[in-house]
């Protein structure tokens, strides 16, 4: 079975000497050669994500000769993404991550046609994106724009190559409608904001991308080439820790909302809405519900320094606060606030940090639920308090 | 005894604990008695008495929402697993 191979005309497409050369290694593949390499040439990848999974994808993609590949990623190279995005390297920090893939990628390979899309991918762009490409690869890094990813590939009719990795855990599969599962028949509802933390603030084995992006590639190729059998209506499950791969059998959702018979969604929703968390962080979206207010580090300080009385709870983790802390904080992980609510006043004005601000607010909103009032979320977390307040800190 | 192997994101509620020794005839007895272990997992997986929509639990390979969900048997060697939603890149 082949989920688009068949679809390709390669016979328009002929490889140059220089391209036979290059390719000599998979063209004396049996399940690859002459024609399979010709379906790549001929064949259209769209990398939604230049990053963890991005990196790999890009390099390998190129390296075999797919012939257009579309990047599609707002962010700029920081230094922090250096331990897993090796599509970038120390000279990019400060670039947009497309133009500096994109220089990667022309230098494995100049034989490929890169288009750049330097925009985040939303419910406005989405579908004249990927209606341009014959695969899509899904390796972003959060819920709503998973099940954007989801619902426009479904509208399409395109397969998804989908991988997600968190900490040393990684996922891999094929959602591809019209031959089995979608996202949203494995996951029908997003998991509630702050239940599962981002890369940024539960950390991710560096490696952990390279090993699940170059099955994404792997999957890619195959789709597009015809070769072996895809890894639709399967769940690939990979844990680094314990050095297991399993995988488990998906089953199309009868009742599933975007690809059963019945679809309820049948155009692109507002998916922060729907997943209650920003897409990003050029995003405007702000959720619902109680207000968390916000205190600048400038304000903690000139408090702290006036002898106000004033408590500072750290709910990072402890191998943060081996980091980065600032003294005389209370410090409890924020899977354990709860637990000791006896430790937390109710008079006086509690100053909640994480690394970012994202956890901190998370907690906010427990303790709200728990009828604390007196609570601010300090903006940019212990990072901010590193940059403009304590420099002999480090931001990570 | 069963077992079920607890995903990254909920470990934090197990006490770092990656798989956990359960008891019960069914599934949904031996996801209770998790939740008697850890009653901290219990609003993660459980919304009055419901399986909440992202929870996805898998006897072996399969999904049992295409068994006999929380009906489906356990058997002494069975191993469940929650099959987590993660989104990093
Ligand atoms: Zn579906």
């Amino acid at each position: 079975m082949t989920a688009t191979g068949e679809q390709l005309d390669q016979t328009q497409v002929q490889l140059s000497h220089d391209e036979i050369r290059r390719y000599s290694r998979h063209l004396i593949l049996p399940e690859i050669g002459l024609e399979g390499q010709k379906r790549l040439k001929a064949a259209s990848v769209l990398l939604i994500g230049a990053g963890g999974l991005g990196s790999p994808l890009g390099v390998y993609l190129a390296a075999a000769g797919v012939g257009r590949i579309g990047l599609v990623d707002y962010d700029v190279v920081d230094e922090s993404n250096l331990q897993r995005q090796i599509i970038h390297g120390t000279k990019d920090v400060g670039r947009p991550k497309l133009d500096s893939a994109a220089d990667r990628i022309a230098d494995i390979n100049p034989f490929i046609q890169i288009d750049k899309y330097h925009e985040p991918l939303n419910s406005e762009n989405a579908l004249s994106i990927l209606g341009d490409y014959d695969v899509i690869i899904d390796g972003t890094d959060n819920f709503p724009t998973r099940y954007l990813v989801n619902d426009a590939c479904v509208i399409l009719g395109k397969p998804n190559v989908y991988g997600s990795i968190f900490r040393f855990e990684g996922q891999v599969s094929v959602f591809y409608a019209k031959e089995g599962p979608c996202y949203r028949c494995l996951f029908p509802a997003p998991p509630p904001p702050g239940l599962v933390p981002s890369c940024a603030d539960g950390g991710v084995l560096g490696v952990l991308p390279g090993t699940i992006g170059t099955l994404q590639a792997t999957e890619a190729i195959k789709l597009i080439t015809g070769a072996g059998e895809p890894l639709i209506g399967r769940l690939l499950l990979y844990d680094a820790a314990a050095m297991t791969f399993d995988t488990i059998t998906l089953r199309k959702n009868p009742a599933c909302p975007v690809c059963g018979p019945q679809p309820t969604i049948t155009a692109l929703i507002d998916y922060e809405e729907f997943c209650g968390v920003p897409a990003h962080d050029h995003s405007t979206y702000q959720e619902g519900g109680a207000l968390v207010r916000a205190i600048t580090v400038e304000e903690v300080k000139a408090r702290l320094d006036a002898g106000d009385g004033l408590l500072i709870l750290d709910v990072r983790e402890p191998v943060e606060w081996q980091i980065s802390t600032i003294e005389g904080t209370l410090r409890i992980p924020k899977a354990e606030v709860v637990n000791h609510l006896e430790q937390l006043p109710r008079d006086c004005d509690i100053v909640v940090c994480c690394k970012t601000g994202v956890r901190s607010a998370d907690v906010i909103r427990q303790l709200q639920g728990q009828g604390y009032a007196r609570l601010y979320n300090m903006a940019g977390g212990i990072n901010a308090w590193a940059r403009r307040i304590d420099p002999s800190l480090p931001v990570y | 005894m069963a077992s079920i192997k607890i995903p990254t994101p909920l470990r934090q509620y197990t006490g770092g604990q990656a798989e956990v020794t359960i008891s019960g005839r069914t599934v949904g007895e031996g996801l209770h008695d998790l939740v008697r272990q850890y009653p901290a997992l219990g609003p993660h997986i459980y919304e009055d008495g419901v399986r909440r929509g992202f929870v996805n639990v898998f006897l072996g390979s399969e999904d049992i929402r295409f068994l006999q969900d929380e009906d489906t048997p356990l058997a002494p060697d069975s191993k469940l697993r929650i099959v987590p939603a993660i989104a990093g890149g």
